[in-house]
This record gives structure tokens, sequence and C-alpha cells, in this order.
């Protein structure tokens, strides 16, 4: 997506370019939402990017532009705003209400609204940051809207988080983890490839199931080292870095090939639940092919095989008269 | 033999479990560096074979030794399958090794009976022990019990365990005595109701207000065979509905029976449809969550679930007279009736009514499935008028997904 020139003569609007820190820079999206309300800038004039200002003219730190009170639009009505030091008019939208706060005030945010941030935000599309604005504009004067599950707004941010927590979730579950010596300590390494940009929220799970060991998770953006006392974050890598697969795997892989039973075979439910997309970094999965495959002729011949008799010698168990404390129950 | 073969022949002896439940317990970290493992409240499953079954825990007996001779079981003293015994050491490397490596969120350890219940049970519980107290395990450990057991040994298992469980195996005690001659479903539910009062003590806080130790906190769970013997659904169903609200169990579950290795010849030839089982699960949510008895669900003939839809339509398709419901005044107890609607959108509904009227669009941006609600809902600007009557709507109405997915399943 290209940035948006600054100014915008074809709407005749003032356009913001706001560049977040990173892909998960809540804070950076905080204190500018905060301020962009303040300044009564509606969401069709901002745009959101992550990086570096690209555009010359925007360089600038948005803020200090936006207390330079020449390049923010008057508002009609001019009603100034007694908290603005800069002097700004508010907007219409906040006109004449009161209780609609201004910059450095508490703004109208429901607790909902505050935890969906904090998800929303891990989403990897990159509508996410206008998205949360827009609802936060609306949140001023739409006081319900968090309870309208039903609104399309809403709903696109009820669905980013389910997809966010899913993946953390999906993380939890499909990591592997394969085994190294070095220097004569165990080291746990694996790669994963989330679709969102999760890996530090989903930090605090690992470190409390595995605070003793010293594991390594790769990612394509970015990775992240525990050494049994503190946690680093480390560069994007490629697949491939891992250690061989060993004897414990292969045990792994054993339980996975009998613990599957052939007489039913439920492949929707099973895809349903570790889509193909995982398969790749799970050893167990390149089973999956030959086990179905195999699951109609086993299954045939339990059913057309013959009861045998016992080879073994059977003793009669006999059951021993119910333990009195047991007869003595209070059924 | 080698711990791998052993592991081969004692995860085939315990698949037939339905159960890998790793959920509902409290919750722990590791995070002071001392031991190994977590409990989350969810449960986490990490991986699904094919059979659609996840795969959360290591899933293993202790031996497939059995002196008891239960027809439909793979265990049972007269089948010819191959037989293992892994030592208590064993169990308890295989379950630390799988763990560290993320594959399991703990250990589901169940065993046939070898020289007395007392004998057995005992061996399950020290490794129990042995992971907890020596290895500092906090992961999720699921012990099945045996009824006949020590009440003691029970006690020591629900202070190691996440949950515990005994399997009621067949619907009726006539079907248990035909089909599990050695078992004795008085004293299964002796010991079920045994568990409940330690259960339900390790959750009340004493009068000082001091906890109570705890014991088995991911509760009681239990398994019953489905089409192992005549019972129809209404029997099972009401047996469920007594066995929660006797023992308080987290869960019945239901494992359809499938044709195993070596089966006796006094079991029937036929498995019930899978679909049969998926009904059951469903049926068995109406009962819990949806305010549903269990005598009402049944609308199909001979006490059976209908098939070829989910129990809650048919259900309402045999009282019509209830509906059409408006989604805006409707109580919540009506509103838990409505085909198609869950209970996390019925909380959506009640929330979004308060605000303003709930309307069709809000529906679709839910992702409902409004197809399957619509003849039975009414809204501002929906009302169904005569397809809620119509004689069709039964046949438009019918699961179009399970049915044929099992036809192809025994070719």
């Amino acid at each position: 997506m290209q940035p948006r020139s600054s100014w915008d003569c074809s709407s005749r609007a003032l356009m913001h370019n706001i560049y977040l820190k990173d892909e998960t820079d809540i804070e950076g999206w905080r204190a500018a939402a905060r301020r962009l309300i303040a300044h009564g800038i509606t969401p069709q004039e901002v745009d959101w990017y992550v990086g570096p200002a690209r555009d010359a003219a925007v360089q600038a730190d948005f803020f200090a532009m936006a207390d330079d009170a020449t390049n923010l639009p008057a508002a009609p009505s001019s009603i100034v705003d007694q908290e603005n030091n800069a002097g700004i008019a508010p907007p219409n939208i906040f006109a004449g209400q009161p209780g609609i706060p201004a910059e450095g005030r508490s703004l109208m945010v429901p607790r909902q609204f505050v935890e969906l941030v904090r998800s929303v935000i891990l989403h990897c599309a990159p509508e996410r940051f206008g998205l949360l604005y827009r609802v936060l504009w609306r949140l001023q004067q739409e006081r319900g809207l968090m309870r309208l599950a039903g609104d399309a707004d809403v709903a696109r941010l009820n669905a980013m988080t389910k997809a966010v927590r899913r993946d953390m979730h999906k993380m939890t579950a499909f990591v592997r983890f394969r085994e190294a010596m070095v220097e004569g300590r165990p080291r746990y390494l694996a790669w994963f490839e989330p679709e969102h940009h999760i890996m530090a929220a989903i930090a605090p799970f690992f470190i409390g199931r595995f605070a003793a060991m010293d594991w390594t998770i790769m990612s394509p953006r970015m990775g992240m080292r525990w050494d049994g006392n503190m946690l680093h974050f480390l560069p994007g890598g490629k697949p491939g870095a891992l250690p061989a697969e060993d004897a414990g795997e292969a045990l792994w892989m054993s339980y996975y090939r009998h613990i599957f039973n052939p007489a039913r075979l439920k492949l929707k439910a099973m895809q349903k639940e570790m889509p193909k997309k995982y398969w790749h970094n799970l050893p167990e999965a390149e089973l999956i092919t030959s086990l179905i495959a195999g699951a109609g002729m086993r299954t045939q011949a339990m059913l057309e095989r013959a009861p045998e008799p016992p080879r073994r010698k059977v003793i009669g168990y006999q059951r021993k008269p119910r333990r009195p404390d047991i007869a003595g129950g209070n059924e | 033999m080698q711990v791998k073969r052993k592991l081969e022949i004692l995860a085939d002896a315990a698949k037939y479990d339905a159960s890998c439940a790793s959920s509902g317990t409290e919750r722990r970290n590791s995070r002071d560096g001392k031991g190994i493992g977590s409990t989350t409240g969810t449960g986490i499953c990490h991986s699904y074979a094919p059979d659609g079954r996840c795969i959360s825990l290591l899933k293993i007996l202790l031996t497939n030794f059995c002196v008891y001779d239960c027809v439909y079981c793979v265990n049972r003293v007269s089948s010819n399958v191959p037989r293992a015994r892994f030592s208590i050491d064993e169990v308890v490397q295989l379950t630390l090794a799988f763990y560290r490596r993320n594959y399991i969120e703990g250990l589901f350890l169940s065993s046939g009976i070898i020289q007395s219940p007392d004998y057995t049970m005992e061996q399950v519980v020290e490794v129990a022990r042995i992971l907890r107290e020596e290895h500092g395990f906090r992961g999720y450990i699921h012990l099945k019990t045996i009824p006949d057991a020590d009440p003691d040994l029970l006690a020591r298992a629900g202070r190691y365990a996440d949950r515990l469980s005994i399997n009621i195996e067949l619907p009726t005690a006539a079907s248990l005595s035909a089909l599990a001659p050695e078992k004795d479903g008085a004293a299964i539910r002796i010991s079920m109701a045994r568990l409940r009062e330690r259960i339900d003590a390790g959750k009340d806080k004493t009068v000082s207000g001091k906890r109570p130790p705890k014991f088995s906190p991911g509760g009681q769970s239990t398994q019953m065979i489905v089409g192992a013997d005549a019972s129809d659904d209404r029997t099972i169903l009401s047996t469920s509905a007594d066995l929660y609200g006797r023992y308080r169990l987290r869960r019945v579950y239901y494992s359809a029976f499938s044709p195993i290795p070596d089966a006796s010849p006094a079991l029937p030839l036929q498995s019930p449809p899978l679909v049969r089982e998926h009904r059951l699960y469903q049926a068995d949510w109406l009962m819990r969550f949806y305010g549903f008895e269990s005598h009402e669900i049944i609308t199909g003939e001979q006490g059976m679930l209908a098939l070829d839809m989910d129990p809650k339509t048919a259900w309402a398709l045999q009282n019509r007279a209830m509906f059409p419901v408006d989604l805006n005044r409707a109580p919540k107890s009506t509103l838990l009736r409505v085909p198609g609607l869950g209970v996390r959108n019925v909380q959506r509904i009640l929330a979004a009514r308060r605000v303003r009227a709930v309307r069709l669009d809000d529906l679709v941006h839910m992702r409902a499935p409004i197809n399957r609600m619509l003849p039975f809902i009414q809204l501002p600007d929906h009302h169904p008028g005569a397809t809620l009557d119509a004689a069709s709507l039964p046949v438009r109405l019918k699961d179009t997904h399970a049915a044929p997915q099992q036809l192809g399943l025994f070719i």
C-alpha cells in the first residue's frame, strides 16, 4: 500500500499519516488515537503505517504538526476547547456535548474495547489500526456500541480477536521442540510460523511451562530464546536449522500411529482443528496419508476375521465378595 | 521388550477410551524454575489423529494384561492381542520426554487389572506420585480408577490427579452383568459417590476459611459404550442425566463401539453409525447447557435420536407451536431453544437488544447459521410466515453433511 499524500486534493481533506514503531506498537497507537480524538480528526482523515515515515513532507512527528494549529483544519463552529493549549478548535462532533473529553482527560473507552485492542493489534491485517480508531471514534457517541455484536465494525473486531486467540492457542499446541546437547546441556529448539504478530504475547505461556529448560522458538519475523533466566528476542530466521529427528521423536511417531483407530475415520473433524497449513511443522503429519490409506483394509480385516479361541489358558476370574466398607456405601 | 514396542501395544490398548480432555483443573505453572509444566483452563489439544480425536494427553495403559473378560474390551483375558507391561519408571520417563517436546499436556493412565484391583491401583497411583513429588510435574494427570480398589487408594489418587474417572461402561445394569461379568455396577456407582464427596469437600472452604487439601480439581468423568448392547438413546440419555445429577460428573463420554482386533463372537457384528455417537454428544450438550430435559430430546422412533438432523432442530420441528420466537423479546431460556442459536450468540443477542433492536443484518454479521434459524425466529425485518408450518420444512432442514460421510466409512 502506498502512503497517501498528506494533502489529498481530490477529496479536499487533510490526511494525517500516523507512523507506528512496529506491528504491535500498542502504546504508539493509543497515544496517537488519544490525540486524534482530542483534535476531532475523523477516521477518514487518518492513514496508519508501520515503520519510519516514508514521505519527507510528513517526516516530522505528526503531533508536532498537530500541535501547530496551522496544520489542522479549523472547525466551522469554532468552539474553543479550554483544555487545548494550542488553541485548536474541536470539531463539530464534540461541540456542545458535555462529557466528551479532550486530550488529557479520559476517553470513552469501555473495558471490552481495551481488551479487544490488546489482541486485535496483534492481527496481521494492515487495516486493524484504522478499524480500531474508527470504533474508538464511534464509541465517543455510541456508548452501547461494544454490546452490538451484530454491528459490522464490532463483528470485524470480534472476528479479528478470535483469529488472534486461535493463532496463539494453536501455537501453544503445535510448537514441537527438538533436543540438542550444547556444552553438555540440553537445548530445545522449534520452528513455528504464526499467522499473526503473536510471538511476544505468547512468550509467557512457554516461560510458565518450561521455565527450567533452555528453549528457542524461531519464526520468519522474529525468534525468542529463554535461557532459563531471561527471554531474548532474536531476528527472524529460516526453517531448516533444527537438529535432526531423533529417538524421542520416533517414539512420538509410534504413539501417533497407534493411538489412531482405523475403524473411525473422521477427516473433516481432524482438519477443522489441525488445518493443513500447520502440517509441515508437525512431524506426525507425514503419517496421516498412509494411516488413512490403510484404514479401510485394516477395518475390513478386523470385521472378516473369524473369532479365535483364546491361545492362552484363561482362568475364570472370581470376583471377591464386595468389600464391607464399599458395601456400606451411601447410595 | 523395547519401550517402543510396549508403547505401540499399550497405546493400541488405550485408544478405545474416548476422553483426552486436559481442561477444568486449577491453573498452575512452573515459573519458579522448579519442576516442569503448567495447566490452562481450557486444555490444549496438541494433535489430531485421522479419527478426528484430539491428542492432548499421553493415553496409555500401564499394562494390558487383564484378568477380567469384558466382552466389548480389546484387552479382555480371552483376547489374543499382544500383551505388554510398562515399568513405573518407563511411564514417568515417557511422560516427561513427551512433555518437554510440547507433544502433550500430560498423562492419562489406565490399566488392565492384574493380580488384584488394589495392586493395580497402587501401581497407577505410584506413577502419579513420582511424577508430582520427584519430578515436580505440574502438567495434567488423569487417572482411571478401579472401583473395587481400597478407598484409601482412591483418596491418594485424587491428591495427585487433576481428573479421575470410572467407566460406567454400559447404560444399564443388566447389560453390564451380561457383557462385563466381573464388573459390579453397584460398586461403580458407590465409588462415584465417594469421589463426588471428596471432590466437593476439596472445593469447599472450611469454617475457619482454610483450604482443604485439593482433590481431583478437574472433577470426575465416565464413559459409556454405545451400540454394544441393545439400549436405545432414551436409556442412554436418562442414564447420563442421572449420572450428571447424582455424581456431578464433568463429562459423560460416548464411545460408539467399533470393530476391534480379535473381537468376541458375543459382540454384535454391526457397529453403530458414528453419527449416532455425534447426536448423543449434541443431546448431552442440550441437557447441560441449553436447559433441555433428557426425555424431551428423544423425538425419533423407538426411543432413538434422529440421525439426519441435530436434536435441537428435530425438537423444534415437533414443537412448532412454540415458534416463531421473537429474538428481541423472548427470555434467555427460550432463545436457547432456537435451532442454530448457540450459547454465545444468545448472550450476544441479550446484550445487543438492550441497546437497540436486533435485526437480520446483525445475525449475518454474527455469522449465525441463518438458514437453519429463519423458519423459527421473528425480527423487525423478518417473519417466517408460512414456512414454519410448511410440510416440507423437515426435508429442508436435514443435515446433508452427516449422513453421506458415514456411508463411506466401512466400504
